[in-house]
């Protein structure tokens, strides 16, 4: 029997850009040029490992965003996925962790799944607690921020790198795994890759597709309200001085000076 | 005044101090109840009380050790019906931020992640965070259900406030989900001897201008001569120079400090989201173009492995 992975993949603003808010305080996705997360890739290429070591496995890569959203998922493609789901509805637009979840686990559901892969936080909104929700909201198991995954006979196993041990987790199909950016570096595609991922099937969806309403998502839908952002004030320059043989001795001065020695 | 749930962090009955901080936090926005579970739980109560719980709900399983997340959210889940909390506030550890996604998803509740301040406002706590690798500062609230929040380490100051910290015993049934996922086997990592990362005062990393992990000494060197904890860049950390639990930055460890000291770091974005409010930034790099230069408060343009030593001599003789 096939294996069926999905991989949940998030496009976002570029992180070396200048990212900043839009008038209704969401994240504004118009000045920035946007990306596959790189997080993701990670996420795409331990999927791609997973599906080589299985007999028989398919990989669905899904994204929830914007219309040009589509790019990650064409890099996905590209990587070596073999087809995409792109949820896109206008009712969207500034759904937060919760909704968003509700819409990923939907769309899961309808895809058919055994293992779901994600990325260990996206690299905007950098929570890092949808493949916790999403979990939740499938009932299965969770296996999160793994260094080192592999799949056999039904139960997927893994290593966790965690703040006080190392942990060896296991459990059984179906289930929401996580990976880190531990987990090995993500190929790039191939020109043979790319040139593949332009015929391969790319499904869209919207909210009435899955069966939500629009009350549940969206900036009205959100259980979370963003009442202010403000630009922290540029830290007042600093002083800086070429080491001409006393910097050690002057870094020490200005430590004593602040009291920390 | 209205109850406020604070999940405890603790290695065997021992608090770890971002939960001290919690509670600082907790006092402001209701009466903070504790919930401490696993081996260990009714030790944590004096440490507790004595910063301002007025309970304690402790529990005790074996499920806590053997199975991830799921059992703390079912106690969680326990602890929250039992109180009726106007708040559930958790560290920002991996783990509670696990906890509280599900417990939120559970709850129907909204949540907001890495909070680096709390306050009290007229519609719930207002939570402050730090964003877009902490370009911007941000006040959101959760607009339904409980809120549940999570804080980040060094967010407040750890204060005394004697309470009753009274314990009572939290009664948990677990979910037929609680044993999905196994932990085969845990390997506590060995101690350093020197502060956590994220606690520390004083933090001094090391990136790829190191060089190699026999030069990481050097930096170690001044770090002990500071009391300070060891950190390292992401490049530093998959050359294999130094372990992947110190790395600062976006997909590392977040750090706070009184001081950091960056030498050999260029000072990229993913880096600068993991470091950049600390109080006080200094930079040793013979780059004087390098990024990080523009978050100094002092520079020193110049090559580490003369600079760092001499100011870890000059620290040893000023500290006599
Ligand atoms: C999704 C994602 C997540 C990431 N997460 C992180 C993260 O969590 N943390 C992180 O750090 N990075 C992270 N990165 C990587 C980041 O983009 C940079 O590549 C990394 O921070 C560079 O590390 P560095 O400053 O040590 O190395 P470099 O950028 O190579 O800088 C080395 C510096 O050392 C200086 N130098 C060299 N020799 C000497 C000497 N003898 N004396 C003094 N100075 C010297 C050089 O002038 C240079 O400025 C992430 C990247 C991505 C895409
Ligand atoms: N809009 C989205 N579409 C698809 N996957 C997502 C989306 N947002 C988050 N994810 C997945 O969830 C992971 C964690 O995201 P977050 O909790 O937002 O930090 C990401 O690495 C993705 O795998």
């Amino acid at each position: 029997m096939s294996l069926r992975i999905v991989v949940c993949v998030k496009y976002v603003p570029d992180a070396t850009g200048d990212r900043h808010f839009a008038e209704d305080l969401t994240v504004d996705r118009d000045d920035v040029d946007g990306l596959l997360s790189e997080l993701d890739e990670y996420a795409v290429e331990q999927a791609l490992q997973i599906a080589d070591e299985a007999d028989d496995a398919e990989i669905t890569v899904l994204t929830v965003g914007p219309e040009d959203a589509k790019d990650a998922l064409r890099k996905a493609l590209s990587m070596g996925a073999d087809k995409a789901v792109h949820v896109e509805d206008d009712d969207l637009h500034g759904t937060d962790a919760l909704g968003t979840s509700l819409v990923l686990a939907k769309a899961i559901e309808k895809t058919g799944y055994d293992l779901v892969v994600c990325g260990m936080a996206s690299t905007d909104g950098t929570m890092g607690v949808l493949p916790a929700m999403l979990a939740e909201r499938l009932g299965v198991p969770q296996v999160s921020l793994l260094a080192e995954v592999s799949v056999e006979d039904g139960t997927v196993k893994g290593r966790r790198d965690g703040d006080t041990a190392t942990e060896q987790l296991e459990a059984r199909l179906p289930a929401v795994v996580s990976v880190t950016d531990q987990s090995g570096e993500a190929r790039y595609p191939s020109f043979k890759g790319i040139m593949a991922a332009k015929k391969k099937p790319v499904e869209s969806w919207d909210l009435e597709d899955l069966e939500i309403e629009s009350d549940e998502v969206g900036l009205e839908g959100a259980w979370s309200a963003v009442d202010g952002a403000t630009e922290r004030p540029a830290r007042t320059a600093g002083t800086i001085v070429k080491d001409e043989g006393e910097g050690g001795k002057q870094l020490a001065a200005f430590l004593a000076e602040r009291k920390f020695i | 005044m209205a109850e406020v749930l604070v999940y405890v962090d603790h290695v065997d009955g021992a608090v770890r101090k971002p939960t001290l901080e919690l509670l600082t936090l907790a006092r402001r926005v209701g009466e903070p109840v504790a919930v401490a579970l696993g081996s260990g739980a009714a030790d944590t109560a004096a440490a507790l009380a004595e910063h301002g719980a007025v309970k304690v709900l402790t529990h005790d399983a074996s499920e806590y050790a053997d199975y991830l997340v799921v059992p703390k959210v079912d106690a969680l889940q326990a602890a929250y019906e039992a109180v009726s909390p106007a708040a559930v506030l958790f560290p920002s550890s991996t783990e509670g931020k696990e906890i509280a996604a599900r417990l939120a998803v559970r709850i129907g509740s909204g949540i907001i992640t890495d909070a680096v301040d709390l306050e009290a406002g007229v519609e719930g706590p207002v939570a402050t965070q730090s964003v877009f690798a902490a370009a911007f500062t941000t006040k959101s609230r959760v607009s339904k259900g409980t809120p549940v929040i999570t804080v980040k380490p060094n967010s407040a100051a750890v204060e005394a406030a004697p309470a009753a910290g009274a314990v009572e015993a939290l009664s948990v049934s677990f979910s037929d989900k609680a044993t999905g996922t196994k932990v085969v086997s845990r390997a506590a990592r060995e101690s350093t001897g020197r502060p956590e990362l994220t606690e520390a005062a004083i933090v001094v990393s090391g990136g790829r201008g190191v060089g190699g992990a026999e030069n990481f000494p050097v930096v170690e060197a001044l770090a002990d001569s500071l009391g300070a904890a060891v950190g390292a860049s992401r490049a530093a950390v998959d050359a294999g120079w130094y372990p992947h639990t110190n790395q600062v930055g976006q997909t590392g460890k977040t750090v706070s400090p009184q001081l950091y000291i960056a030498a050999g770091i260029s000072g990229a974005i993913q880096h600068r989201a993991g470091m950049q409010t600390s109080k006080t930034i200094v930079a040793v790099n013979k780059d004087s173009e390098a990024p990080i230069f523009d978050l100094v408060d002092y520079g020193v343009v110049g090559d580490l492995f003369e600079v760092v030593p001499q100011l870890t001599e000059e620290v040893k003789a000023r500290k006599g």
